[in-house]
């Protein structure tokens, strides 16, 4: 029986491009001025990223937020050997970073240099790039708040 | 204030390696020498062209090889005008589902030397291949179907096919 060719390359990709709508909208508007912004709910929570309803009742948010660029990451998924379109080259975690005056996580990279650095709980910050377009990418990563 | 961003780009993108396996690695031996081959489900009688190696509707595995035609029938198709990124083909093309003769599941294929407007449900279309240098191991091996000066094919004879 013959036996199988070896293979062939391929390559699926959908460029797609997103309309985000006012409420994302405004957060990535802020990112690209270096700061984080959140909404708040009609029953006080701040959610960061930002949704126009609130999941939990279902209601319309409200006025956004200015939340800090520091806070502490609730959970995270160690990458040892990161795949060309990840954010980072070398080793990071995928993490929830819960920022200070957010209720909610947001869902980023930290980038701890190994993963014995790494621990629920741990505080962070944001780095921004320097050159920011209003996207979620403008945030390089989070780094661990004590000195490296 | 502010600036509100409208829009972002969110590519996907997913790079496989992509295995034939026997069957589709026959199939496309067979293109290097300019033939079609199909393989024959044991319990239905169906030939599936190209042959993944089982049954779709059995599971069973299919053994029997079966060459089949380079003519067929148009069943449907499209034409498409409008361009779109990633489209190894410019527009405007016609593509088109063909029942090969001695096949019971359709190919994908282009079809040229026909004016668009005369294109249609059950046309008897040929395949153009490469020159005998150019016959590889590749779907490209079929340039495109052309019309054939035959009476179109009777509805029934692809219904099921649609």
């Amino acid at each position: 029986m013959s036996r199988s060719l070896q293979e062939a390359k391929h390559v699926l990709e959908y460029p797609y491009r997103r309309s985000v709508g006012p409420v994302l909208g405004r957060f990535f508007g802020a990112l690209a001025e270096g700061r984080i912004e959140g909404v708040r709910t009609q029953t006080g929570h701040v959610l960061v990223p930002p949704q126009e309803y609130d999941p939990q009742t279902g209601e319309a948010t409200g006025e956004p937020v200015a939340v800090a660029s520091t806070g502490v990451v609730t959970a995270w998924a160690w990458v040892d050997r990161p795949r060309p379109k990840h954010p980072l080259a070398n080793p990071f975690a995928w993490a929830l970073v819960q920022l200070d005056g957010a209720d909610t996580a947001l869902l980023h990279v930290v980038d701890a240099g190994e993963m014995a650095r790494m621990k629920t709980g741990m505080r962070v910050r944001a780095r921004f790039r320097d050159e920011r377009v209003g996207e979620i990418r403008d945030i390089a990563c989070f780094e661990p708040e004590e000195a490296r | 204030m502010t600036e509100i961003v409208k829009s972002i780009t969110t590519p996907i993108r997913l790079e496989y390696v992509y295995r034939p396996g026997r069957a589709t690695s026959r199939f496309l031996r067979g293109l290097a020498e300019g033939r079609i081959l199909g393989q024959r489900c044991p319990v239905t009688g169906k030939v599936y062209v190209p042959p993944r190696g089982a049954s779709p509707t059995h599971g069973v595995p299919t053994e029997e090889e079966v060459e089949v035609r380079d003519t067929g029938t148009v069943t449907t198709f499209c034409i498409v005008r409008i361009p779109s990124e990633g489209l190894s083909i410019p527009p405007p093309f016609v593509a088109a589902h063909i029942l090969l003769d001695g096949a019971d599941i359709p190919f994908f294929a282009l079809i040229h030397e026909c004016p668009f407007d005369q294109v249609r449900m059950g046309m008897r279309v040929k395949a153009v291949w490469v020159s005998k240098e150019e016959l590889a191991p590749t779907f490209e091996s079929i340039r495109y179907f052309k019309p054939l000066d035959e009476p179109d094919a009777p509805f029934e004879s692809y219904r099921e096919h649609l």
